[in-house]
C-alpha cells in the first residue's frame, strides 16, 4: 500500500484510501507512524475523500495517529469525510478527541 | 418467521474475507432496495461481527464463520455471523465501549457500532464452544421512506 502525503506549513495531509478495516488498519497504521516521524508536523490532516467504506478498525488508526501526534504536542484533523465513516467515527464520539470535517456536498 | 429468501456460507477466518462479507451481505441485501445509509449501516455491522471472529474467537488459527442471511416478513434483513472459537467469557464486559482484549489494533467499539446500526442484536457465547450473533435490520420500503 502507498498513501499520498504532503508537507506544508508544518502540517502534513495524508490522503487515505480503499476500505478501512482490520484487513487493512495494520498496514496504515504503520505507514501514518512512519510518514509522523519523518516530518515531525504539527497538525496531522487525514483526509478521508477517497475512502469507500471504514469499521471501527478506522477508529483504531485515529486513536494511533491522535497518540503519536500527542507526544510531538501537535493536533490531529480529519477532513472530507464521506457519510459512511462519518456515522462510524461519530458512533464511536471521536469528535471529542479530534476535529471532525464533513465533506461539503457541492 | 418463515424467511423468503435465504443464504448459508462457509469461509475461513482470513481478515481478506471481511471484504467478501460485506460486499456479499450488501448484494444480497439490495433485494429489499435499501438506501446507501441503511447499507453503510448493514455492511458496517458485518464487518464487525466477522473482524471478531477472526481476531478473537480463532485467535491463533484459521477456523469457519458460518454467515446465514435472510429475508423476513415486512422487510427484515435478518444476519447471524456464528463462530466455533474461543468463545467471550464475560459478555457485560465485552459489551462495554472502548473494552476490548484485543490491544492496540482494536479500538473496543465493535459491539457498539453493531447495537446502534442494527435494530436488534443478540449475543450468545459459550467459552470454549463459540460465538452466535444474531442481528437484524428493518428495511423502510421505498413508499414509507422519509
Amino acid at each position: 500500500m502507498n498513501l499520498t502525503s504532503f508537507l506544508q506549513d508544518k502540517q502534513l495531509t495524508i490522503a487515505l484510501t480503499g476500505e478501512i478495516d482490520h484487513h487493512s488498519a495494520r498496514e496504515i497504521m504503520a505507514i501514518i507512524t512512519a510518514k509522523i516521524d519523518v516530518y515531525m508536523p504539527m497538525v496531522c490532516i487525514l483526509d478521508f475523500s477517497d475512502v469507500k467504506f471504514m469499521d471501527s478498525s478506522g477508529i483504531a488508526v485515529v486513536i494511533h495517529t491522535i497518540r503519536a501526534m500527542r507526544e510531538l504536542e501537535g493536533k490531529v484533523v480529519l477532513q472530507n469525510i464521506p457519510p459512511q465513516p462519518l456515522k462510524v467515527l461519530k458512533a464511536a464520539g471521536i469528535g471529542k478527541i479530534a476535529q471532525l470535517n464533513e465533506r461539503s456536498e457541492t | 418467521m418463515k424467511a423468503e429468501n435465504e443464504v448459508l456460507i462457509k469461509f475461513p477466518s482470513r481478515s481478506a474475507n471481511e471484504a467478501f462479507a460485506r460486499a456479499v451481505t450488501a448484494t444480497f441485501a439490495a433485494q429489499l432496495d435499501p438506501t446507501l445509509d441503511e447499507l453503510g449501516d448493514i455492511k458496517t455491522a458485518v464487518s464487525e461481527a466477522v473482524t471478531n471472529c477472526i481476531v478473537h474467537a480463532y485467535p491463533d488459527r484459521i477456523g469457519v464463520v458460518t454467515l446465514r442471511l435472510r429475508i423476513l416478513e415486512g422487510g427484515i434483513l435478518d444476519i447471524v455471523v456464528k463462530d466455533t472459537g474461543r468463545g467471550i467469557a464475560d459478555i457485560e464486559q465485552a459489551r462495554q465501549p472502548m473494552f476490548t482484549t484485543g490491544g492496540e489494533e482494536r479500538s473496543g467499539m465493535g459491539l457498539t457500532i453493531m447495537e446502534s446500526f442494527m435494530n436488534e442484536l443478540k449475543l450468545r457465547s459459550t467459552p470454549g464452544k463459540g460465538t452466535t450473533v444474531h442481528m437484524k435490520k428493518r428495511i423502510v420500503r421505498r413508499g414509507e421512506k422519509p
